[in-house]
């Protein structure tokens, strides 16, 4: 239904209409959102550890795991708070690199990613492989900060961004769907910003 | 940590059935939704306009209301010039407009069920609006939960819900309300003029009885992370501090 008075007019042009999702809008800058205060993780004190259930697999140093194969990633990404970020570019390890580098094949087809913040959210491993999702290391070439989850934090662009956890120290196989932080607090366990899965009951 | 289950929110008209300016840049719309529902106090709604072409923009806005103020939701909203569906609010709206709206969301930034010792509620500009719901709740509900709200504001004429705070402060019935000015003088014997920091948020725990179970932290992402370093820096465990940030 059209609202009284609104028009696309107030909208800011953009030569990129394809590439928003719907309920989107185009942002320049870059917000923070997190449900806590910023965790400061010294490098010296980052692990990564990969886990299949409560068992520990392989656990990386923060030397252990910039030795790994850097990859660039340059995406679009989409917040739940409806600003969509056109071209961020990223570099790190790709999750295919990391279970290369721990000789694992996925256990199982969920995961969980664990934050230094207790944080959680939970991501099929289909969307974490075949290329689609890193450990991200840099941002705009620079040690990402930690107001946007430096050291490291897991970038999966193509779901919306809370999946794309911030001060990122674990990814757990489970198995089952488990549903992470937001996902137990009313928003989507899939969260596809193209069919608008932002809050639970979204088809 | 008790957070809400998820619930059924499906999109609906919402009314407006008044509109009340609260400062030069704040203006509250409340809504009849057409199906009302309950919510907790520090939810919020999602507003959505759409356009005679198709096109919709989509905001999410806190409620500023009490649960208990029987079914009709006020949001207070901020104008930004350069946004366009706050100036859609400011400029165009219009009581009896019927408006998109889907609600309650978010489960995390919650007045507690579980009432677990007193509260720290800290905001900066708009950002007072979720935790006003949380104010007014305990007032609608009679709770002896000790609050201490620290309210940052520039200047005095933008303290959002001024004298409704200070008459609930002027109770000393548990509820305590300090507001800090950063461009102006403070107006009250016990106010500060100057940002939040750590002796503020520590000389504010003092007038609870003991250390407070939880702290709400909402605005601006500087704010919230400058508030919540200081309450880090008083003692309160990262932990026990929920923020909401406005993204900028």
């Amino acid at each position: 239904m059209v609202t009284r008075g609104f028009s696309s007019g107030r909208r800011p042009p953009t030569d990129g209409d394809a590439r928003i999702p719907p309920g989107q809008y185009l942002e320049q800058g870059f917000p923070v959102l997190s449900a806590g205060p910023t965790p400061r993780v010294r490098t010296e004190d980052w692990s990564f550890t990969l886990k299949h259930g409560p068992r520990p697999i392989k656990k990386w140093s923060w030397a252990e795991f910039n030795a790994l194969p850097l990859t660039k990633m340059t995406r679009d990404i989409h917040c739940v708070t409806a600003w969509t970020k056109f071209d961020t570019p990223w570099q790190g390890v790709l999750v295919d690199d990391i279970l290369a580098d721990a000789g694992l094949e996925p256990p199982t087809g969920f995961t969980l990613a664990h934050a230094f913040d207790g944080y959680t959210t939970n991501v099929p491993v289909k969307d974490l492989t075949a290329g689609k999702a890193m450990v991200a290391l840099l941002y705009e070439g620079k040690p990402i900060t930690s107001d946007h989850g430096g050291p490291a934090r897991l970038l999966v662009p193509h779901l919306y961004f809370w999946k794309s956890a911030k001060w990122l120290n674990g990814l757990q196989f489970t198995t089952r769907d488990e549903p992470g932080f937001w996902e137990l607090r009313g928003y989507h366990i899939y969260g596809d910003p193209w069919r608008e899965q932002r809050y639970t009951d979204d088809p | 940590m008790s957070d809400a289950a998820a619930v059924q929110s499906p999109w609906q008209m919402a009314k407006i059935v008044r509109i009340e300016k609260r400062t030069p840049r704040v203006t509250s719309f409340f809504f009849q939704p057409s199906r009302p529902f309950a919510y907790r106090a520090g939810q919020h709604v999602d507003v959505r306009l759409t356009a005679p072409d198709g096109y919709q923009a989509r905001r999410s806005y806190s409620i500023a209301s009490a649960p208990e103020s029987g079914g009709v939701i006020e949001l207070a909203i901020e104008k930004l010039d350069d946004g366009e569906v706050s100036p859609f609010f400011h400029e165009v709206a219009a009581i009896g407009d019927e408006i998109e709206l889907r609600g309650p969301l978010g489960g995390h930034f919650v007045w507690p069920e579980d009432e677990n010792g007193p509260l720290v509620l800290v905001g900066g500009g708009s950002g007072v609006v979720p935790l006003m719901s949380m104010v007014r709740h305990r007032a609608a509900q009679n709770s002896s939960v000790p609050v201490v709200l620290v309210f940052s504001a520039r200047v005095w004429d933008e303290v959002i819900f001024r004298d409704e705070l200070i008459t609930l402060d002027d109770r000393q019935h548990g509820f305590d309300l300090v507001l800090t000015l950063t461009r102006e003088a403070a107006r009250r014997p016990a106010d500060y003029s100057r940002r939040v920091d750590v002796a503020m948020m520590a000389q504010a725990m003092v007038r609870l009885p003991e250390p407070p179970g939880l702290a709400f932290v909402c605005g601006s992402n500087a704010f919230v992370s400058a508030a919540a370093q200081a309450l880090i820096d008083a003692g309160v465990a990262a932990e026990n501090i929920r923020t909401e940030r406005y993204g900028v």
